[in-house]
């Protein structure tokens, strides 16, 4: 557990919170009353990140067996929103047990015991080849490929695309043991920053509709603003990584770009499925995917660019 | 003599017990929350009524009130299920505190109407499901037999809320006994009565109506309905239709 580098994140996730707060604040405290709902859902909005930095804080000070628990619960709350969403039926039951009963368990547990030639192959073999097969041993043939497909989209994304961010814990990086932890940070900084970044870049500069059939909010400028700014904030983080100011950069680029598509995808699956919402566990927010899908895109890239490049 | 048909006028320590863990099961399991869409909580004398697919269902609207609410509600379940062990009539009546009622019934002092009037003039509310079973059917809702009628006719001061129970049938398909975690929500909609000189049937018919049109999601697919295709042109109409949840949802950044 590198205390300097945990203590600097501290201190910096908690004055750029409370500057959010202030900002937040005067604007309540200066517009007409009753708030408009986009002021109330900024307070919700804030209130929520303290809680969600609050909770990787403390998983980071616990260490591996914490982190990785942590993020097996938010594959948990991930699924549970992606399956309410899909059409199922009376016979997919046992099938959707074993995705939270043994699929959540048993991917963690690799994760936990750094197996990793099984880690990467489980669901995209094992669980491929036989959440169908169960399925077609019920016997139940209606909209079968439908049902099939999004049971494996379900599992991909918040369970496999997940599990890499604990994953990157047992990464070997040499003249960086140890300090594994930090790159979780660095990459949910750095993706959730450019969500926000995106945000406030789209408000303030916003004109070019990026894709109005997908997401009547995501703008050119928007993007383009939000990830050269996440890049920026990749280069000034560089002292958590084994990464170079430049490389750094680059690879909080490739994520925060992966991120960006990530939520544009969560976005059209919203707009198939007729809600505005993943859920509602996340007070201003809505629920754990609509949080996480751009660090579920963002997670496996960037697994597998640290795990190619420094290892 | 008449029979006292709930065993205490508050619970016991286990009926407590059992709704405290089991409403915060039920959150564990299904993040169950209300959706309140024309009627609040209230302490008023209510008979709660909701579509039937799941054992779970009452467990959830039960989740969903006041822990003081949930003390003097009490879920109708059929005698002919729940009675017909010790086991499962310990379940029903000492740790859920159920009305138990036959469905089929030739002795008097088993009218189902008499013992759940009983219940209700000892200032208690009751949760009806008016399908009488459990929905095992494609159809969203089957008919709804007569109690609810029969019930309000005879006590019209009791408000009648139709409560939309979603997802529990997917949660715990009849049959099964491990739970599948599933969202789920309650929307409990504007009180119904019955209009002046309204029919039985007429009545029945409006009420599964209203109790349907309260249904969130209402199937895309599938045998009941045609198959409207929504664009994003057409999300202003769907989140009317889902009620206050999401219209007072937030701007979301997507």
């Amino acid at each position: 557990m590198p205390m300097r580098e945990t203590l600097i994140l501290v201190i910096g996730l908690t004055a750029v919170l409370t500057i959010a707060n202030l900002i937040a604040g005067i604007l309540s405290w200066r517009a007409p009353k009753p708030l408009s709902s986009a002021l109330v859902n900024l307070n919700e909005r804030i209130n929520a990140w303290w809680v969600m930095v609050l909770a990787i804080t403390v998983a980071m000070f616990l260490g591996r067996r914490a982190m990785t628990i942590l993020f097996a619960l938010i594959s948990f709350a991930a699924l549970r929103e992606f399956v309410t969403l899909t059409h199922n039926r009376r016979s997919d039951h046992w099938v959707l047990l074993g995705m939270f009963g043994i699929i959540i368990p048993f991917q963690y547990w690799l994760v936990w015991t750094a197996w990793y030639g099984l880690f990467t192959i489980f669901i995209p073999v094992y669980c491929f080849l036989l959440m169908p097969a169960i399925t077609a041993l019920h016997g139940d043939t209606e909209r079968f490929l439908e049902r099939v497909s999004a049971q494996q989209w379900a599992v991909m994304i918040s369970v496999y695309c997940v599990s890499h961010v604990p994953a990157l814990l047992t990464l070997e990086l040499p003249g960086f043991e140890g300090r594994n932890l930090l790159l979780i940070a660095f990459l949910i900084i750095t993706v959730q920053g450019s969500d926000v970044l995106q945000y406030i870049f789209g408000k303030l500069f916003g004109r070019h509709l990026l894709s109005p059939a997908v997401s009547p909010s995501k703008t050119w400028e928007g993007l383009i603003g939000g990830l050269a700014a996440a890049s920026l904030l990749g280069a000034l983080l560089s002292f958590l990584t084994p990464f170079s100011p430049l490389q750094a950069a680059g690879v909080a680029f490739i994520a925060c770009l992966m991120g960006f598509l990530g939520g544009l995808v969560a976005s059209a699956i919203k707009r198939d499925q007729g809600v505005k919402d993943w859920g509602h566990l996340i007070e201003g927010h809505g629920g754990m995917m609509d949080r996480a899908d751009s660090l579920v895109f963002a997670a496996p890239v960037f697994f597998h660019t640290v795990r190619y490049f420094w290892t | 003599m008449m029979k006292l048909h709930i065993r205490a006028t508050t619970f016991t320590l286990l009926q407590t017990m059992t709704s405290v863990g089991l409403s915060a099961l039920a959150w564990a399991v299904t993040g169950v929350r209300p959706i309140w869409s024309g009627s609040e909580p209230s302490d008023r004398q209510r008979i709660y009524f909701a579509n039937h697919a799941s054992h779970g269902d009452f467990i959830l609207l039960s989740a969903c009130l006041s822990e003081k609410q949930r003390a003097r509600t009490h879920a109708v379940a059929a005698a002919e299920y729940w009675g017909k062990s010790r086991l499962r009539r310990f379940i029903a009546q000492d740790m859920l505190s159920s009305v138990l009622i036959h469905r089929q019934w030739t002795d008097e002092a088993q009218n189902p109407i008499s013992i759940m009037l009983s219940v209700l003039d000892e200032g208690h509310s009751l949760i009806l499901f008016p399908e009488g079973t459990r929905n095992m059917t494609d159809e969203a809702l089957l008919p709804f037999r007569s109690g609810l009628y029969n019930l309000s006719m005879a006590r019209p001061d009791v408000e009648l809320i139709p409560c939309w129970i979603e997802n529990m049938s997917r949660v715990l398909p009849k049959g099964q006994f491990v739970p599948v975690p599933l969202l789920c929500r309650v929307v409990f909609g504007a009180p119904v009565a019955i209009a002046p000189g309204e029919e039985r049937r007429a009545f029945l018919d409006r009420a599964r109506q209203t109790l349907l049109a309260l249904n969130p999601r209402p199937p895309r697919h599938g045998a009941e309905k045609p198959v409207v295709r929504k664009t994003s042109r057409d999300q202003k109409s769907l989140e009317h239709r889902a009620g206050s949840d999401i219209r007072h949802g937030a701007p979301g950044d997507d």
